[in-house]
């Protein structure tokens, strides 16, 4: 028996962005083999699970409007089984974390996190969550929330339409489709992870790449005489 | 409004404050402007001050007063009454004008905790946006840029400072409780599903009754004001859209109006047609979400469905221009991003003729039932007087007959030219901001008709030179927002990026209302205050 590719209804598996990723993670779930009845009650669990997804309403800003638009009428999120919100951190799956983190709120938002239980899982919705959008270079905001929680999807746009969000829903769908409770859950919080308050993932690509949060931001495609007058103002101050 | 302000000596500011109120009928305090004032010419030092903007509430006549502060080490140790946190710092100081308008007490609040000016006589000195513990004034000249932060809780103080110059003329400062011993205090907030965003209200309660309500904010300041500074003119338009989500074409507007006006560009008419009747449609958008949140903040979830429904017809006629659902990106320095899509006449007068007869339908749904009348009707309570002293603008203002519609009272662009009614009420409670709420949609789509047929042909961009320049000077414009008036405040002193802009926040003076309208209320009335009166949390923090 193995774990199979998540299946999803409306959309053919070949047209899904990031299949690779998931496709690492059912290897990494095949190597100690899969047991037939601890598979199986996987399966079931996973389907279950996966139609009810309930999030926690963590709307902080813009962000958060495109998301009580996606529950009502025109995108009705609700055939997916994501109508449910909670405003209790102990009865939700996931936190959709929709809008800027600031400096103040992040205690919070850790301590929401931390209250929740395992299974639990994060959506970063829009540019301020992902890396802090146009207020990167802000003092009071936090460039992106896997400084602080790891984040299973990420869903671009400021503010993403609720289209996007609703495809990023699909791919925690996915995600959550191919998780194994029995003989080694694969979604729990590390030590580590709960520590420094960052996903491995994040801890590897770091050591890699270096912070890629703090870089600063290079603007192409400035005008000419915007140029003419910046080198003149430094030629003037050289002199 | 190009400002000239007045200049008083520091012994006689709160003398002269007060006459400007009581004989010159300036009572409506429309905001304080904290500054780091430069050094130019030889007569002005420079240092740290504040502008404050007043309005004459009967012939809507604006001034302003300028008010450096002075700077003097606090405490000599001997008639303090031992607290010292800040004694042994150089401060600077300003009179508290917090009891002559009500309003100041947060915007005095706001200004020490950006620039560090302690107000004499304020009684409750605590930072309002930033955490206790931050390092320094951030929007001093002179800061260090720092984005390191904690994920430690803040630790609050449970007092806060008053200061004030003893007889000697020494600074000192005393402690004022803010809790009794015996206080039962509950947090509503900042991850609160009915405060629409991250609010937080320390309320002190009486068994069910409210006592007391401190509003902590800044959980999503995101320091705008700050990132302007080191911005040039087009770029600082990127960032108004995501204050008050709802109204981004009113706070673009009144970013692009304040540049416009400093530099003395001429618009075509085509241009302001088109801004009038997007802010018109805007303003459906947010009174449309309003009245579903009204009714889902009292559990009426069916009402949030239906007016819900008919926004997304709203936002489908502005995303065929702007291409944006919600932050619309679409007024620029001198004009328009590009000229309205071919169907976009057709499209919004099919919308007008939608939106009319539904209007109705939300309060046959929600408006109009005998729940909501009872749950709505006399509840946070507000008289006129308090409206303006609080400066509660908008139809929070208007539902207690405070005519303060600043397209009336300042008209700008084509809402001299056009009919239409200001809404006003004398309830002066919940309900009556909800009625203003649904007259004003009828009040829109008049509007909208009325202009929709009659576009000009013309350009909808007057060129600008690519490098932005502002002349020197100061300026403040104000637009009508969603829920209130939407100003922005410029001091330019001739270059690419502004020295300093200011914005007026519609919510920061309905949330330091809320104490004096729920005192003695239950403590459910305060969610329902809070849904009625329309408030947006990132445009309070910015």
């Amino acid at each position: 028996m193995e774990v199979r590719k998540p299946h999803i209804k409306s959309i053919p598996y070949e047209e899904w962005n990031d299949n690779a990723s998931l496709e690492k993670i059912i290897d990494e779930l095949h190597e100690g083999g899969v047991g037939v009845v601890t598979g199986s009650l996987d399966q079931l669990i996973n389907w279950g699970r996966s139609n009810s997804l309930w999030s926690l309403t963590f709307a902080t800003s813009c962000c958060g409007i495109e998301f009580m638009a996606c529950g009502c009428s025109r995108y009705d999120f609700a055939r997916f089984g994501f109508e449910v919100t909670r405003n209790s951190p102990r009865q939700a799956d996931l936190i959709m974390c929709a809008g800027t983190i600031t400096h103040k709120m992040a205690p919070a938002l850790k301590r929401l996190y931390d209250q929740m239980a395992e299974p639990k899982y994060v959506v970063a919705v829009g540019g301020c969550a992902i890396s802090g959008g146009p207020f990167k270079s802000s003092y009071h905001v936090v460039k992106g929330i896997e400084e602080i929680v790891p984040v299973d999807v990420f869903v671009p746009g400021c503010p993403p339409r609720p289209e996007a969000i609703m495809y990023g829903m699909m791919q925690l769908q996915r995600k959550v489709k191919i998780e194994k409770f029995f003989g080694g859950a694969n979604h729990k919080q590390t030590k580590e992870e709960r520590e420094l308050g960052v996903s491995n993932e994040e801890l590897t690509f770091r050591a890699k790449l270096g912070d890629h949060r703090r870089e600063p931001i290079v603007v192409t495609d400035v005008p000419q005489e915007f140029v003419d007058e910046l080198k003149k103002e430094k030629e003037d101050a050289a002199v | 409004m190009k400002l000239t302000p007045l200049e008083f000596e520091f012994d006689q500011f709160q003398k002269k404050m007060r006459e400007l109120k009581e004989k010159s009928h300036y009572d409506y305090l429309v905001t304080i402007v904290g500054e780091d004032f430069p050094k130019s010419g030889l007569s002005d030092e420079g240092g740290l001050g504040c502008i404050y903007i007043l309005e004459n509430t009967e012939s809507h006549k604006r001034c302003s007063v300028r008010m450096m502060a002075r700077k003097q080490v606090c405490g000599d140790g001997m008639s303090s009454n031992g607290t010292g946190d800040t004694d042994g710092q150089m401060l600077a100081y300003i009179p508290s004008v917090s009891d002559i308008w009500r309003v100041a007490d947060l915007l005095e609040r706001e200004v020490y905790d950006f620039y560090g000016i302690v107000f004499l006589g304020h009684p409750d000195m605590r930072r309002l946006y930033l955490r206790t513990d931050f390092n320094g004034y951030p929007f001093r000249k002179d800061w260090k840029f720092d984005d390191s932060y904690k994920l430690e809780d803040d630790v609050e103080p449970d007092y806060g400072l008053e200061y004030y110059l003893d007889k000697d003329g020494c600074l000192q400062s005393k402690q004022n409780k803010l809790f009794d011993a015996d206080d039962y205090v509950i947090n509503v907030g900042p991850q609160h599903p009915a405060t629409h965003g991250v609010l937080r209200l320390q309320t002190v309660l009486n068994g069910e009754t409210v006592k007391r309500i401190y509003p902590h904010l800044g959980y999503i300041h995101r320091a705008i004001e700050k990132m302007w500074e080191g911005m040039t003119y087009p770029q600082t338009l990127a960032l108004t859209d995501r204050l008050n989500y709802l109204g981004a074409m009113q706070h673009r507007h009144a970013l692009v109006g304040v540049i416009e006006e400093g530099m003395g560009v001429e618009l075509t008419d085509r241009i302001k047609y088109i801004r009038t009747i997007m802010d018109e449609l805007q303003r459906l958008d947010s009174h449309l979400l309003y009245v579903s949140c009204v009714a889902q903040d009292l559990g009426g979830l069916t009402a949030f469905l239906y007016s819900m429904r008919d926004r997304e017809h709203v936002l489908n006629c502005m995303e065929e221009t702007t291409g944006g659902r919600l932050i619309q990106n679409y007024y620029r320095i001198g004009g328009l991003q590009d000229d309205i899509d071919p169907n976009f006449v057709q499209n919004v007068k099919a919308l007008v003729k939608y939106l009319r007869p539904m209007i109705q339908e939300y309060l046959d749904v929600f408006g109009d039932n005998i729940i909501t009348h009872n749950r709505l009707e006399n509840c946070g309570p507000m008289s006129l007087e308090d409206c303006i002293s609080y400066a509660v603008t908008g139809p929070a203002g208007r539902a207690s007959g405070w005519k303060n519609d600043v397209r009336k009272n300042h008209p700008y662009d084509l809402y001299g030219k056009v009919e239409w009614e200001q809404c006003t009420l004398d309830s002066c409670d919940s309900m009556g901001r909800y009625m203003v709420h649904i007259n004003e949609m009828y009040q829109s789509l008049n509007i909208i008709e009325q202009l929709i047929d009659n576009i000009p042909e013309g350009d909808f961009y007057v060129k600008q030179k690519p490098i932005i320049k502002v002349p020197e000077g100061q300026w403040y414009f104000s637009v009508e927002g969603v829920a209130g008036e939407f100003g922005v405040y410029l001091d330019s002193r001739g270059d690419k990026s502004p020295y300093r802009m200011k914005m007026r926040p519609m919510g920061l003076s309905l949330v330091g209302a809320f104490d004096a309208m729920l005192r003695g209320q239950k403590y459910a009335d305060l969610i329902a205050t809070c849904a009625a009166i329309d408030i947006v949390i990132p445009d309070i923090d910015r």
